[in-house]
């Protein structure tokens, strides 16, 4: 995985709350096998308007998606994570996110910016009136800039296994595999009747 | 700290290593065909093993077709299917394929099996896993990249969840169901009620219902944004699993059962976030916008967005109404359907399709209605044959279909077309979740039939 230190670069306001994964990737993208080729699925249905704000040239390029409360409720198809990362989003400011889509965020490589609602509204209203305002987030401290919206080292919530992950460009799986002898040690001391092979 | 919650109790019997985030041993692994083929492919490439195969097993649920067994319904499901049946060969996984016996919903078949035990955790590539939240387990939802990291290491890197308790007093009134408490709880917490938590469902009203029940409630706890839902094992738990197939026997049953009459929250456990429902005053409800908080009693009419104070709120439901076409004010009862589902892993299960019966015996589904009903499981199928509940389905008019996931997320072929209208008793009624333009209202089983018969919403009390 690549390290994400930090993610700067324009924001995309997607001004909805509870915006879902049915909507991030619909279902019928679920069928590929791969990890790749969502991008032309992302925000499928909303995009045949061509007034939808992902379609607008001035929009193009840009890093970071700022949406609303609950952003990525509904199903746990880390899909979703994975379309938005290959159009190019690298970070998703919101005042909350839905648990399974936080949690599969960074192991998709994007940065869950759970921040304070003042803040995402400061951050929503920068960028809607100026696209090429500049969003700064900062992963290690986890802070997030923005000059256009009045915003200085705005503290955002992100766990400290994500952010020691995001920044080390490390798997969940690489550090677990560290932990192989502890693994056994527990089973060895695992209740019998939880055992469902037995 | 002396007093625990139950998920305190059971995650601190499950942590491996402790961290920020703790490192947790995972008893049961489900697997389906959608969620899991890059997973497998992530192992393959990095030469590793699958750690214990024997705490896995997979069904073809999401993509398989639901009219016949022969054909799946395009070469993307073909090659997933294909795909999940070579990865469990090669790495030794059980698996209940199309046409044996034990396919069903993910989950579903777990329960019915008896895999889904108290005081275990359980994980799958699906959100709904909440489901096996009713034996009071901590069952969650995973993404892919976790999939492959529980394949890998049999644990998952997780935090503790907060904590919080739904206590639901009183009775549910005749005609209410578990599918209305749930509705109705996600009407009065709203959708991100549970952001950050397990939820405990307790009280007596959630004492009193049914494993069927709870596991339609716990199943919808994801849809409040909480991680999961669970519900202390009891009495009623235990009778459900005696004698599954795959459940403790012998000395292993007592000594299991031993240990699952301690997993309950200690009497002063403090929760981080409570709410308090009355199931009192409950009654039949039906979701009217495009979130499953989004409901009123079948009684009820669609409500008026100007009257939302929270301008976030007021512009989604103006969108919601917009997409289902729908006025302010509007009766329920007014309201036409094109089609009615009776399935999905909330709503499917065999007390589901006897609820749903009941209403239906020796009437017809209207005119221009189609009705479908998708059993959970080949065991439910079979079960409600022999009941003769497929024949009570067949000359109401609907259609006696065969076990998957089928309208609940529409990959199978089986969709509601553009601008149709669907009496659904799946979970959400997400934009285009039945189909691209289709038109979703959450309802109970009973709700769903007595809609079917009526051609427009209805209770059985209506008819
Ligand atoms: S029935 Fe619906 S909600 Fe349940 S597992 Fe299948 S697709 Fe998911």
């Amino acid at each position: 995985m690549e390290p994400l230190i930090r993610v700067t670069g324009r924001g995309v306001p997607l001004d909805r709350p509870n915006v879902d994964t049915d909507q991030i990737i619909p279902a019928a993208w679920l069928k590929n096998t791969t990890r790749t080729g969502y991008a032309d699925g992302l925000f499928e249905q909303w995009r045949r308007d061509p007034g939808f704000v992902l379609n607008r040239p001035e929009r193009a390029g840009a890093k970071i998606l700022v949406s609303g409360p609950n952003f990525g409720c509904g199903s746990s198809r880390e899909h979703a994570p994975w379309a938005l990362h290959e159009w190019g989003f690298r970070a998703v400011i919101a005042p909350g996110f839905a648990d399974i889509f936080r949690n599969n965020m960074p192991n998709a490589g994007l940065v869950p910016v759970w921040c304070e609602p003042a803040v995402a509204a400061a951050l929503m209203a920068a960028t809607t009136a100026d696209p090429a305002a500049e969003i700064d987030v900062d992963v290690a401290r986890r802070t997030v800039d923005c000059a256009a919206a009045g915003v200085r080292a705005a503290p955002f919530r992100l766990d400290d296994d994500a952010r020691d992950r995001l920044v080390a460009g490390l798997t969940q799986l690489e550090v677990t595999l560290r932990a192989a002898d502890r693994i056994a040690a527990y089973e060895r001391a695992r209740a019998p009747w939880l055992d469902v092979a037995v | 700290m002396t007093s625990k919650t139950l998920v305190d109790k059971i995650w601190d019997l499950h942590v491996v290593e402790p961290g920020a985030s703790d490192l947790i041993y995972i008893d049961l692994h489900l697997l389906h065909e959608v969620s899991s083929p890059q997973a497998f492919a992530g192992l393959r490439e990095a030469g590793r093993a699958v750690r214990r195969p024997a705490l896995a097993v997979a069904t073809s649920d999401h993509d398989v077709p639901t009219d016949g067994r022969e054909l799946p319904p395009d070469a993307g499901a073909a090659e997933q299917l294909r795909v999940l049946a070579e990865n469990c060969r090669d790495h030794d996984i059980e698996l209940h394929p199309v046409g044996s016996p034990g396919q069903g919903i993910v989950h579903v078949i777990g329960p019915q099996m008896g895999l889904t035990r108290p005081g275990t955790t359980i994980v799958c590539g699906d959100s709904h896993t909440a489901t096996h939240g009713a034996f009071g387990a901590i069952a969650f939802g995973i993404g892919t990249s976790e999939i492959e990291h529980v394949l890998a290491t049999q644990t998952l890197r997780a935090r503790r969840p907060q904590s919080m308790a739904v206590t639901v007093t009183g009775e549910l009134p005749p005609g209410a169901t578990a599918k209305d408490l749930a509705l109705g709880i996600l009407a009065a917490g709203g959708t991100d009620a549970g952001t950050g938590t397990l939820i405990e469902f307790r009280g007596p009203a959630v004492r009193a219902l049914s494993m069927e029940g709870r596991m339609t409630l716990c199943n919808m706890a994801v849809e409040m944004g909480a991680r999961s839902g669970l519900v202390a094992p009891d009495e009623t738990t235990f009778a459900y699993l005696k004698d599954r197939p795959r459940a403790p026997r012998g000395e292993l049953w007592d000594r299991a059962v031993a240990h699952w009459r301690t997993l309950d929250s200690d009497p002063d456990a403090v929760f981080d976030r409570e709410l308090v429902f009355d199931a009192g005053a409950l009654a039949p409800r039906v979701t009217w916008g495009t979130n499953p908080g989004q409901s009123v009693p079948v009684d009820g009419v669609v409500p008026d967005p100007a009257a939302l104070a929270e301008p976030g709120e007021r512009a989604a439901a103006e969108r919601a109404l917009t997409y289902m076409d729908l006025r302010p004010g509007t009766r329920m009862r007014d309201i036409g359907v094109d089609v009615v589902f009776i399935g999905s892993c909330t709503n499917s299960r065999i007390e589901d399709l006897r609820a749903a019966a009941d209403v239906l015996r020796g009437r017809r589904v209207a005119d221009g209605v189609r009705g479908l009903v998708v059993p959970g499981s080949m065991l439910v199928r079979r079960q409600a044959e022999q009941e003769g509940l497929d024949r009570v389905f067949t000359s109401a008019g609907f259609e006696w279909r065969m076990p998957g996931c089928s309208m609940c997320v529409g990959i199978n072929g089986d969709t509601v077309a553009p601008g149709r209208r669907c009496a659904s008793t799946s979970n959400r009624n997400f934009e285009g979740r039945q189909g691209a333009g289709a038109r979703t209202h959450l309802v109970s089983p009973a709700t769903a039939a007595a809609t079917a018969v009526a051609g427009r919403f209805a209770t059985p009390a209506d008819l």
